[in-house]
């Protein structure tokens, strides 16, 4: 149904956006992460806390920072399932059991926003404004201000592995971009549709006489900070493709605008930090260009309507709102999976097969294209580093990036970072098709059901939150299992960061000379492109071959 | 043990930091857009609700749905919608697409099933059925169809409610949306407002 020139029109639409917001963000998110000047309410919030911002941490003491603040997020949150029946506005829904509350505080603390339940039937309104919204916030804060530190290291010389203060970074990020991003979006989604109201569930009559149930709740205020805090935990059990979430063409466009606005910001934001805009720049550009690749193979896979099915039915709109249609599907779900948004306004399930793969190879990637707030800019970072250290070894020269000397105790911290989410998701996937409760939960038959599993735990070891969503996850087997994988897979990347920035914060600042490696301009873009998609891509060909390929094939 | 207590004191002050998020966030904030809504557009953020004669209304014992959210439509002689996973069809409590990959026999067997029951229901050959006829949405509260799909059902309907084809294919191209800008998305038509119109003019027929 979909066509192209009008295909195309919504691209180049979500681009010129794009171009004309990220670069003033990102130079307002560079004086917020370098300013040392606190607002009053900034001040306030110190003082209640009890915290000195202007204390200038260890790296070890900003990552304990971000653990313990983690950790009693969790225990809040788990807490808070399990005794939502006594909350007011509960609407009636009972306790989550124990291994749902579990998944759900560890989703919504690590940003992944993973969802066994179904928001509709089981979280009362209090509980998804005190839970999952606040969450939104502030785990998109931690990844931002981790990424935010990562970066003021590299811009530091002899600092004793000082890095900043989270608790300053964290309630700034809050603060002065996201609640008045948010609030506004907000109000945006109430005026073309989306709903925001207390009145729990109403019963109407149709027109042809039969009962529908209203479901309303505070949906605006929830929707605007998860595509924004890339963090894609819905109100409703289908996610942005319920019209109170997302109403209209108009509204689909602003929310994936939301869901890149941040990421392409930081990373423009990152040049102007380390006092070089084309380093901010060569990255951010690695980051359109593999978002533009997935777009354009998705959009192209989707709107062919490659399979049996789509074939049959005359296009892929098994799973997809009329209102969207192919292309504005395949756009969000290209945008949401190189994010780690997670959000969907269609079912990837019933994605075709080369579609559903590129989205599944996006989150591989380590959702880098442009990745979730923070952390996709920490993650393309990380890669930047290898690169620099693989030309370094093909020319014989001492690798460094901007200035630092990329030694060996660095490249090993890289190196635990690039292992770390391979092996979660790999050793996740053994495990899942090992034990009868994995497979229990499949829905499809043949390789795609492989690919549902599959795709389940890499969207929880990569922090997205999206899901091939037939498998029945709200089983204690998945929920403990997903509940590891999105726990590992957000804070070991983390803090391995976090202590590369501390050694980047005590090291002198090399001189550039002949030898060094330019780390910006297209060559830097190629090599750095290269190796995301060869190093990271490589490590998943075996897997992908049982899933999606064999699928796409047959 | 020195890491042990820097991150009880660290978890402290995180704790502070919770509640006071929880406060603003979680409670100030939702709040502040809700009382946007009352104000700047009280029948958006009540869930546009429609009545009858199709006008607007916060009511919801006036209300025949919202012009959001596809119902099942139980009644021959007027537009069909769209299949739907949630529930047993536009179940807003269990919303559900069917999860069905490309190559699930199960789906292959329901589009050959759809296929045939409404190109015979239409009087049409199964190639004429479009897509979004034979396929369940990703919400299953899908509000809308295709021109093609209403083009489709415009004799039927006009036939059974005793109103030129004409007259309903008017109706049509009135509760039909373009793509936004001529760019976004897809044309729709919404079905609850177009059925509602059709029933009002056979009335008043």
């Amino acid at each position: 149904m979909s066509e192209v020139l009008p295909a195309l029109g919504q691209i180049a639409c979500l681009v010129v956006l794009l171009v004309l917001l990220v670069p003033p963000l990102g130079r307002f998110l560079a004086h917020v992460y370098t300013s040392e000047k606190h607002l009053a309410v900034e001040r306030v919030t110190y003082r209640v806390l009890r915290v000195d911002p202007d204390a200038d941490q260890h790296w070890r003491t900003y990552a304990l920072s971000v653990l313990g603040f983690s950790l009693v997020g969790v225990l809040f949150l788990y807490a808070f399932g399990r005794l939502q029946q006594l909350l007011p506005l509960s609407l009636g829904f009972p306790a989550l059991p124990a291994d749902g509350a579990w998944n759900t505080a560890v989703s919504f603390v690590t940003n992944t926003n993973w969802q066994w339940y179904s928001g509709e039937a089981a979280l009362g309104h209090l509980m998804q404004m005190a839970g999952p919204t606040v969450q939104n916030f502030v785990s998109a804060g931690v990844g931002m201000a981790v990424a935010a530190a990562f970066a003021r290291a590299l811009s530091r010389t002899e600092q004793g592995g000082r890095i900043g203060n989270f608790f300053a970074d964290l309630v700034r990020t809050v603060v002065r971009v996201l609640l008045p991003i948010s609030l506004v979006s907000a109000c945006v989604l109430i005026v073309f549709g989306a709903v925001q109201n207390f009145a729990g569930s109403r019963t109407m009559t149709t027109l042809t006489g039969g009962t529908q149930t209203l479901t309303g709740g505070p949906v605006a205020s929830q929707e605007s900070i998860k595509e924004l805090g890339t963090n894609g935990g819905g109100f409703y059990n289908v996610n942005s493709a319920h019209p109170f979430e997302n109403p209209t063409a108009f509204t689909n466009l602003f929310e994936i605008f939301l869901i890149l606005l941040i990421p392409f910001a930081m990373a423009w934001a990152f040049g102007l930090i380390v006092k070089d805009r084309r380093q901010g720049i060569a990255v951010g550009g690695v980051m359109a260009l593999l978002l533009g690749l997935s777009i354009g193979l998705v959009t192209w896979a989707e709107m062919a309507g490659v399979g049996t099915a789509p074939q049959l039915a005359g296009g892929a709109m098994e799973g997809k709102e009329v209102r969207f249609g192919e292309a504005a599907s395949a756009l969000f779900a290209a945008a949401t999976t190189g994010t780690s948004t997670g959000a969907v306004n269609a079912m990837h399930d019933s994605m075709t097969a080369p579609g559903g793969g590129v989205v599944l190879v996006n989150m591989m990637l380590g959702e880098i294209a442009p990745g979730g707030v923070g952390s996709g800019l920490y993650g393309m970072l990380m890669i930047a580093v290898v690169t620099v250290f693989l030309s370094g070894l093909m020319v014989g020269r001492t690798p460094e990036y901007l200035g630092k000397k990329i030694g060996q105790r660095e490249i090993v911290l890289v190196a635990l970072y690039i292992l770390t989410t391979p092996l979660l998701l790999l050793v996740g996937i053994a495990v899942a098709v090992s034990f009868d409760a994995g497979p229990a939960g499949v829905l499809n038959s043949g390789p795609h059901g492989f690919s549902e599993m599959l795709y389940a735990v890499t969207s929880a070891s990569n922090n997205n939150g999206s899901a091939f969503g037939g498998l029945t996850s709200g089983t204690p087997f998945w929920n403990t299992l997903l509940g590891l994988e999105m726990l590992f897979g957000r804070f070991l990347p983390m803090v391995l960061v976090l202590a590369l920035a501390g050694r980047f914060a005590s090291a002198k600042r090399l001189p550039a000379n002949a030898g060094t490696l330019p780390t910006h301009g297209p060559l830097f873009v190629t090599l750095l492109t290269g190796v995301a998609l060869v190093v990271v891509g490589l490590t998943f060909v075996p897997v992908l071959m049982l899933g999606p390929v064999v699928e796409s094939l047959s | 043990m020195n890491t042990v207590f820097d991150l009880w004191r660290q978890s402290l002050a995180g704790l502070r930091l919770l509640i006071a998020a929880t406060l603003v966030l979680g409670l100030a904030y939702p709040l502040v857009v809700f009382g946007f809504g009352r104000v700047a557009a009280p029948w958006q953020a009540d869930g546009s609700l429609v009545t009858a004669s199709g006008a607007h209304t916060t009511d919801v014992s006036d209300a025949v749905g919202s012009q959001l959210l596809g119902q099942v439509v139980d009644d021959p002689d007027l537009f069909q919608d769209r299949p739907s996973a949630a529930g047993d069809g536009y179940d807003t409590l269990s919303t559900y697409g069917s999860n069905y990959g490309p190559e699930e026999p199960a789906l292959v067997q329901q589009i050959e099933e759809r296929k045939a029951e409404v190109a015979e229901r239409e009087g049409v050959s199964p190639a004429q059925v479009p897509p979004d006829a034979v396929t369940a949405s990703g919400s299953g509260l899908d509000p809308d169809i295709s021109v093609a799909y209403a083009e489709l059902q415009a004799p039927r309907v006009a036939k059974a409610q005793g109103l030129s084809e004409q007259a309903v294919r008017a109706m049509i191209e009135d509760n039909t949306d373009g793509r936004t800008l001529g760019t976004l998305g897809e044309p729709h038509v919404n079905v609850l407002l177009l059925n509602a119109a059709v029933l009002r003019a056979a009335q008043e027929g």
